[in-house]
């Protein structure tokens, strides 16, 4: 397997919402901003475009009368990432050899 | 394009702190122990006062108030520690920067204190039929369990200090005579130790 650079992790957000994502089952937006130290506006975005691209998921629910925002990796989302992931890898082996 | 190697060190750094509770000090550990060795002292002498005869058991012969401030003295310690533990991760996850109730940390203490609490409420079960010999093993055992689930949402040493107690609770479950002393080995003696490692490896 190859594995295939994707241009949807190639703004360095991106990437780290669909790395914490892979770890974690969900992950809500405040947490999200906090671990990664952006505003608002900027995590929306960035959330919005992997929406867009169907790699990740938006649950929203309530906590009382606080909503809470969460997201999840998609299928294909895990997919599209575990390829990014080999293709880091294999561009690592090249480099080597 | 970021470099490959670099990229991939970021993706494992950022799983990591997302996924796992690192904001536990090795300090609460040591003092968790300290507690824990000062509240042995003190059940002990709550117990044998006057004349100490070692090894014998904490049995029905005790008056039952004796008993109920050994179950004091353990519940003190055990809320000291979880205070101390609270303060000192405060403390070192502001300087982190990562939130004490980030989704990790949340899982953490879910993991760990749903045994402990059933422990717990176990041994008030145990107390209230007159088997208060077995609160020793039984405290140490989901304590245990607490922490081998716990040790996945954190630094994963942790799961050596589960082993540990979980063997101690076993043994204290077939000699309960040396209930306290076992106690005083796993929630003391074995807290200081795994924090003091805990320290020099990561707080140092």
């Amino acid at each position: 397997m190859k594995g295939k650079y994707d241009k949807a992790f190639e703004n360095v957000i991106r990437l780290r919402i669909m790395s914490i994502l892979m770890a974690n089952e969900e992950f809500d937006f405040n947490s999200f901003k906090e671990l990664l130290d952006v505003t608002d506006g900027n995590l929306a975005t960035h959330l919005k475009q992997l929406e867009k691209n169907e790699f990740i998921e938006v649950k929203k629910s309530f906590v009382g009368r606080k909503p809470l925002t969460t997201y999840a990796a998609t299928e294909e989302g895990k997919k599209a990432f575990q390829f990014h992931l080999t293709f880091l890898e294999n561009l690592i082996k090249e480099n080597k050899s | 394009m970021r470099n490959a190697q670099d990229e991939l060190a970021e993706i494992k750094s950022i799983m990591e702190r997302s996924s796992r509770f690192l904001s536990l000090s090795g300090l609460s550990g040591i003092l968790a122990g300290v507690y824990a060795l000062i509240g042995s002292g003190i059940a002990y002498s709550l117990i044998y006062y006057p004349k100490p005869p070692y090894g014998k058991a904490l049995s029905l012969t005790n008056p039952e108030y004796v008993i109920s401030n050994v179950m004091i003295t353990g519940l003190s310690v055990l809320l000291l520690s979880v205070f101390t533990a609270w303060l000192l991760s405060r403390k070192k996850s502001k300087k982190t920067k990562v939130s004490l109730w980030a989704p990790a940390s949340r899982r953490f203490m879910r993991a760990l204190f749903i045994p402990v609490i059933i422990g717990g409420l176990l041994c008030i079960g145990l107390y209230a039929q007159g088997q208060e010999h077995l609160v020793a093993a039984i405290t140490l055992i989901f304590y245990g369990l607490g922490l081998f689930n716990a040790s996945n949402f954190t630094l994963n040493e942790i799961k050596y200090l589960s082993y540990c107690q979980l063997i101690l609770g076993l043994i204290a479950t077939f000699f309960p005579e040396y209930g306290l002393v076992l106690w005083a080995l796993g929630f003391g003696v074995l807290h200081i130790i795994y924090g003091a490692i805990m320290y020099v490896k990561y707080d140092g």
